[in-house]
């Protein structure tokens, strides 16, 4: 039992900037046709190490077809928070969830080289203690692990809406559903929170029907995705206002609120405008009377193109749309980083006013039209899509993957998994490491990061930076 | 030093050690006077947490003033009361789960908050043996049962007054240096796990009380 808090939790954003640089990096292994077993790579990021830049351990899982996409840790800086006393948990397993299966493992990463799984937790097991399936985002919060899933009950999502549970973060048992009023939410993806401020906020993707088998040309076209973001009281578990985007403003993902709990504002990315075919940010923020705002303060052009270059899905729009799938915000609050997993491009904007962003920085590699190389010549297969940035700001990790079935659409004749690094400049901008370029294994594709002792769009901090 | 002296530094000593537990508080005066941005604010929340205290170790202490009355049991009393410390130590020993309730307040509700933390913890029952201790020695048979009850009652105020007193002053201390001068970085350097050896001193003091009745 621990007699002093875990090293790598921190009072403040401030601390964790200042704390060692990570030394390992853990990345989704997915194999998109299930025809091998999911994984958890670790990637030695120490750089005076022999093995930097590669996957030196490999922790694969005994099921096949589970869909690993995001994960998250047991315990972060939130359990320092001066209310819940949980301040020794130990920051050592790895909470991922197979998005198709319903499974969720826990795995352990004391040792990174000896990472293995600590605990199989059945997907009957989540259909009856939730009621909800398809668990997706893991946040480490007050009263335990919060989970948020993309599907409701029976066998397609679709009986009842999807939301969040909480698990135990000591003995991982599954406690049940976090909601108490969800309001007019249905849908669901990402959430995260201000602690001391006491509210949450929640985006919206789509029901199953609508990912699992590729996306829905028509439900897209016709606004069916998510389109509206929630806000709620975190403690109470009650949805206390609802914003829709406009429901042009398909699939409302990322949640990155300020990492300063002093701050009341955070961003969201929509992934495509219809009308348009341009990606936006939004910014939200609580006015003067407490009452939530959002306004689009950055949009991102499609760019014409070929229809002979364009997958099926966008011939008839002779235009590549960015389709902004993630987005991640530096520990000081500065930089946003937005991934165009469409165009091939990962962009940097200087948010320190956070309703009027300027771009700083820009990396081009992949896309769909022009499939740039990595400066090392080899190819980046897809676009650049689930974006992770070191602590202290100055490194920038990201993936290639999007979802199994919508690779395939958008780029049907891409395969393989690649990580890579670009580093950041001392007044911004951003450029690819040469030599900072993993190739995952024959048959994987590789999808979120995260970093040993915590990143940027993992820990929650209980006290305001000074 | 007097057994009676003896108890009153007890009070005191167990009121500084409540304080300086971050369980009990002190880390939220510092976060809301820098939430807020403003010094006053660190005093407010102290004083929230103060109260919230003192109605623990009175909700505690009161109904044990009041069993004083029947004299005839003091003995039976100050031993059921020992051993309901002790079995509260035991129980914190076997369990070491923290009460996932406190996580549920709203971060503005210190008095709540501070009142359910110290009953979780069984902050109220540690003075428990120590106030009845001091009943004792008060010269208890030639009193009319009215005064009698009247002067424990008001001893209860006094031991759970000194008691927060002293705890909020420990624990206001250590706020105030960490706001001012060591910074947050402090917050997670001082916190020591004292789950174990806060469980051993509820043991402890239940094994006194009974001990010093027999």
């Amino acid at each position: 039992m621990a007699i002093r808090p875990d090293q790598s939790f921190h009072a403040t954003a401030q601390l964790a900037m200042q704390a060692p640089v990570e030394k390992y990096g853990f990345t989704v292994m997915l194999s998109p046709d299930g025809s091998q077993s999911d994984g958890i790579a670790v990637v030695d990021l120490d750089e005076t190490s022999g093995t930097y830049g590669q996957i030196v351990h490999q922790v694969i899982v005994p099921n096949k077809g589970d869909e690993f996409h995001h994960f998250g840790w047991n315990a972060c800086s939130s359990a320092l928070s001066p209310l819940s006393g949980h301040a020794f948990l130990e920051r050592r397993y790895l909470i991922v969830p197979g998005i198709r299966s319903s499974r969720i493992y826990v795995i352990d990463v004391k040792e990174p080289l000896q990472a293995k799984i600590h605990k199989i937790i059945e997907p009957e097991e989540v259909f009856a203690k939730t009621g909800y399936s398809r668990p997706h985002t893991i946040h480490c919060g007050p009263e335990g692990i919060y989970v948020s899933t993309l599907g409701g009950g029976g066998e397609d999502g679709t009986d009842g809406p999807p939301g969040i549970f909480i698990m135990d973060c000591e003995t991982f048992e599954i406690i049940g559903q976090y909601e108490m009023d969800r309001g007019p939410q249905n849908k669901h993806y990402d959430f995260w929170w201000n602690l001391p401020q006491d509210y949450m906020v929640s985006s919206e993707w789509g029901l199953p029907p609508q990912f699992e088998n590729g996306i829905v040309a028509e439900d897209l076209l016709s606004n069916q995705y998510g389109h509206s973001i929630h806000f709620w009281d975190l403690r109470k578990r009650k949805n206390i206002q609802t914003i829709d985007l406009g429901d042009n403003h398909q699939m409302a993902l990322e949640i990155r609120p300020a990492h300063d709990p002093k701050k009341s504002y955070g961003f969201c990315g929509v992934v495509v405008d219809t009308t348009n075919l341009q990606g936006a940010i939004f910014t939200w923020w609580r006015d003067d009377d407490g009452k939530w705002q959002a306004k689009k303060t950055i949009t991102i052009d499609p760019q014409p193109a070929d229809p002979d270059d364009l997958p099926e899905l966008l011939k008839g729009f002779s235009a590549v749309p960015p389709l902004v799938t993630d987005i991640d915000l530096s520990l000081d609050d500065k930089y946003l980083y937005v991934a165009c997993w469409g165009t091939g491009e990962m962009h940097q904007y200087d948010v320190s006013d956070p309703m009027n962003p300027v771009l700083a920085g820009k990396v081009e590699v992949g896309g769909i039209v022009k499939n740039t190389k990595h400066p090392n010549g080899k190819d980046f297969a897809f676009g650049p899509q689930m974006v992770e940035v070191s602590r202290d700001g100055s490194r920038v990790y990201w993936t290639n993957s999007l979802y199994s079935t919508w690779d395939d659409q958008f780029y049907p004749d891409d395969e393989g998994g690649q990580m890579v690094m670009a580093r950041v400049g001392e007044s911004g901008g951003l450029e690819l490491d040469e030599n900072f370029y993993i190739d995952f294994p024959e048959g994987y594709r590789s999808h979120q990061i995260r970093l040993e002792g915590g990143d940027c769009s993992t820990d929650s901090f209980c006290y305001p930076n000074v | 030093m007097d057994s009676g002296s003896a108890l009153w530094w007890a009070v005191a000593g167990s009121g500084i050690y409540h304080g300086i537990n971050p369980g009990m508080g002190w880390p939220l005066a510092v976060s809301a006077a820098l939430m807020n941005g403003r010094r006053r604010s660190l005093f407010v929340a102290l004083g929230m947490l103060a109260t919230g205290h003192l109605i623990a170790m009175l909700a505690i202490l009161l109904p044990f003033s009041f069993m004083t009355v029947l004299v005839q049991y003091e003995r039976e009393l100050r031993i059921g009361a020992g051993l309901l410390v002790v079995a509260m130590g035991v129980y914190l020993l076997i369990t070491r789960r923290h009460p996932k309730i406190l996580a549920r307040i709203h971060p503005a509700r210190l008095v709540l908050w501070s009142f359910l933390a110290a009953m979780a913890h069984g902050a109220g029952l540690m003075l428990v043996p120590v106030y009845l201790g001091m009943c004792a020695i008060d010269d208890a048979g030639h009193l009319a049962a009215q005064s009698l009850m009247r002067g424990n009652i008001i001893n209860a105020f006094s031991v759970a007054i000194a008691h927060t007193l002293a705890m909020i002053v420990a624990g206001g201390i250590l706020a105030i240096v960490v706001y001012l001068w060591l910074g947050v970085r402090f917050v997670s350097k001082s916190w020591f796990n004292l789950d174990i050896l806060w469980a051993l001193s509820l043991i402890a003091v239940g094994l006194t009380g009974v001990y010093t009745s027999i």
